[in-house]
């Protein structure tokens, strides 16, 4: 099973980030706790409008289940529903420790959005 | 003919000059208020509105029983507004700019339209003067489609005034765009002639040509003069600061009620207009006699 | 770290001049001039150019006339009237939406990146700053005003700045909806003119729709008393903190003739005004540290 983290660096020990759409790195991570691939998203952060859109496209892509961040607006939330994904947002720290923190059970997930659609 | 009364900076008394203008020419005019925004003629103009238009973009609308979820509509929309993914095919209304993409390139032909509100085109009157205003729904970002919805309304066989939006952006230009003549409202002030510079730099590649009102023409320095003799703009009107005509303003009472003695002076204003724009089309029509 | 943006609704209520009062008042911030359309920040702050950057932003078609057929499908698909009967694209109207391209069965359309503006990483007389410029007639500010605040949180964070302080766009449209998004706290400036109480309504719904802790300052407000009070009136009803009034002051012209903020000379009823009001805005509602 895959587990994505918004990342503001390319290492399990990086901070969160804790934009979805818009934060510079997405680490995908295995539930054994291993770096399985870094997704550069630079090309969105940048995007205009619809960031989250498509971060939630790559994310369905590459067959992520769990997507651990910090803030997440309602388009990606619909977007991420769709795909089967599982958002649990209001996640901080160090990307390891939300990946274990996550790993031991010790995060709920999102009914719904939890920050307004922006730009 | 086609005024159009614009600023670089807002609140230089843009509607002040596009109300008072069109009031003193009377039934002769037609008065369009493109800030789609802000429109504040209306404040000044209290006009009665006879009917009232929802304007609307065609958005996609999926038939999912048609849908084999091969992607291609969200590989072609430019702007996020439609996306395949999991087992279904989203859309975002809000992010759509109705260019109708996804539609013509669904090879299933799954996808037609649906209408998303952007606002409304009202039309009425103020005593002899028509009246058309467009007037945005607030968090809606599309101004251009309504802008465009606003100007379907012009009436050939009236003077219009149009009162663009501030700035020098695209609805500025979308407003502008085959106006006769520019009228160019600021202020003698660094961020007057700041804003001033940029918005004719933005309208001069249009080809229309463009004079200079000054409001509040005593309150600053005297840059904004220097630079239209050096950019050869016509200074066309000089409005002194009085606090009455502040004061009137504030209350929702255009210039002219204010300070009656200005009719002839908004009168003289287009006069020089088209004296200017008859020159230029003469001008224009000589090499090829 | 707070970021705090000023807006108008309606323009020339003094969004500006009140922005660089505070940007002189303040200490360790950095500025945002997300007023894009027309930046005048600038004109006060004086800022040194460290670094200029490219913005580019959105795409435009253009035809090749080489391998054009003329058979016209562009101009039919096209809903923007952006080919123009010679079947050439007109840039002005074009929305970028690659319809054109995709339809082409000569491949004769490409669609460019183009250039919007550039936005500048300052030091200024009041500090740091960012700041940009689109060129005239671009469009996108939407995405710019973005960057600009994007680029002032990171030198924000570099610096070890406790607050950004940020010139709104004008409007309800795009450009404002980019200004305020996930900002801390807004505050909006107004006129008592009926066209400023109707802007100013219109902005506030807007931030209120965003859930953004929203204050209100009435600029000239003794121009019209009446309509001042109706403001003041509309506030309560809608639980906004009016958190101060600044009288008429002829004096606000001619520092801004002279290219000073307000309360640069510290004279004058409207300098002892908006030192007030950063007073209460920063000890009570930003709540920054003495």
């Amino acid at each position: 099973m895959k587990i994505a983290i918004t990342s503001s660096g390319k290492s399990l020990d990086s901070p969160m980030d804790p934009r979805f759409g818009r934060a510079p790195y997405i680490i995908i991570a295995n539930d054994a706790g291993e770096l399985l691939e870094v997704i550069d998203n630079a090309a969105n952060v940048n995007a205009m409008r619809g960031a989250g859109i498509q971060a939630a496209k790559s994310l369905a892509d590459r067959g992520v289940s769990v997507l651990l961040t910090g803030h997440c607006g309602p388009n990606a939330f619909t977007a991420l529903q769709s795909a089967g994904i599982k958002v649990g947002s209001d996640q901080s720290g160090v990307v390891k420790d939300a990946l274990e923190k996550y790993r031991n059970g010790g995060v709920n997930f999102a009914n719904g959005p939890n920050a307004e659609a922006h730009w | 003919m086609k005024i159009a009364v614009a600023s670089g900076k807002g609140g230089t008394g843009k509607t002040t000059v596009a109300t008072s203008l069109a009031a003193s020419l009377g039934r002769r005019a037609q008065i369009l208020d493109c800030d789609v925004e802000e429109p504040n003629c209306h404040i000044l103009m209290s006009p009665e509105i006879e009917s009232s238009e929802a304007i609307t973009l065609s958005t996609p609308l999926v038939d999912m029983s048609k849908c084999n979820l091969c992607g291609k509509c969200g590989e072609v929309c430019n702007f996020s507004a439609i996306l395949t993914i999991g087992k279904t095919t989203l859309t975002f209304p809000e992010m759509c700019h109705g260019c109708g993409g996804c539609m013509l390139l669904c090879p299933e032909k799954a996808i037609s339209e649906t209408p998303r509100e952007l606002g409304v085109v009202e039309t009425g009157s103020f005593e002899d003067v028509e009246f058309v205003q467009g007037r945005i729904r607030i968090g809606e970002a599309m101004a251009p489609p309504l802008i465009k919805a606003v100007k379907n309304r012009l009436n050939p066989n009236k003077i219009a005034i149009l009162d663009a939006p501030p700035g020098a952006s695209c609805p500025v230009i979308n407003t502008v765009k085959g106006s006769d003549f520019v009228i160019m409202v600021t202020e003698p002030t660094p961020f007057g002639l700041h804003d001033l510079r940029i918005a004719v730099e933005a309208i001069e590649p249009l080809g229309i040509p463009m004079g200079v009102v000054l409001n509040r023409s005593d309150i600053g320095d005297h840059e904004v003069q220097t630079y239209c003799g050096e950019a050869r703009l016509p200074l066309m009107l000089q409005i002194p600061f009085d606090r009455q005509i502040a004061e009137g303003y504030s209350r929702g009472k255009m210039l002219i009620q204010t300070n009656p003695d200005y009719v002839e002076k908004f009168i003289g204003l287009f006069e020089d207009v088209s004296r200017f724009v008859r020159k230029r089309s003469e001008t224009k029509q000589e090499p090829q006699s | 770290m707070k970021e705090l943006v000023i807006i108008s609704g309606k323009g020339g209520t003094g969004k500006t001049c009140l922005t660089a009062s505070f940007g002189y008042l303040a200490e360790n911030k950095v500025m945002a001039d997300c007023d894009v359309d027309a930046a005048d920040l600038h004109i006060i702050l004086e800022p040194r150019v460290l670094e200029k950057e490219e913005f580019w932003g959105g795409v435009k078609a253009s035809i090749d006339q080489f391998k054009c057929v003329k058979c016209g499908l562009c101009a039919e698909v096209c809903r923007f009237d952006a080919i123009t009967d010679s079947l050439t694209v007109d840039p002005i109207s074009c929305e970028g939406c690659s319809v054109c391209f995709h339809v082409c069965p000569e491949n004769a359309i490409k669609m460019d990146e183009v250039l919007n503006g550039h936005w500048f990483k300052c030091e200024s007389r009041f500090g740091p700053m960012i700041h940009a410029a689109l060129l005239p007639g671009e469009e996108n500010s939407g995405k710019l005003v973005a960057l600009v605040r994007n680029q002032a949180k990171t030198l924000a964070k570099e610096l070890g700045k406790s607050l950004i302080l940020v010139d709104g766009a004008p409007g309800v449209g795009c450009p404002v909806i980019s200004s305020i998004s996930g900002a801390n706290n807004v505050l909006v400036i107004t006129e008592p003119s009926l066209s400023g109480l109707h802007d100013m309504q219109r902005a506030i719904n807007l931030v209120q729709g965003f859930n953004i802790p929203t204050v209100a300052v009435i600029n000239k407000y003794d121009i019209n008393e009446t309509v001042s009070s109706q403001i003041e009136a509309w506030l309560g009803e809608n639980k906004v903190n009016l958190i101060g009034k600044i009288p008429y002051d002829t004096s606000v012209i001619k520092s801004m003739v002279q290219r000073k903020a307000v309360v640069e000379s510290n004279q004058g009823p409207a300098n002892e005004a908006i030192r007030n009001i950063w007073e209460r805005l920063s000890r009570d509602v930003l709540n920054l540290e003495a």
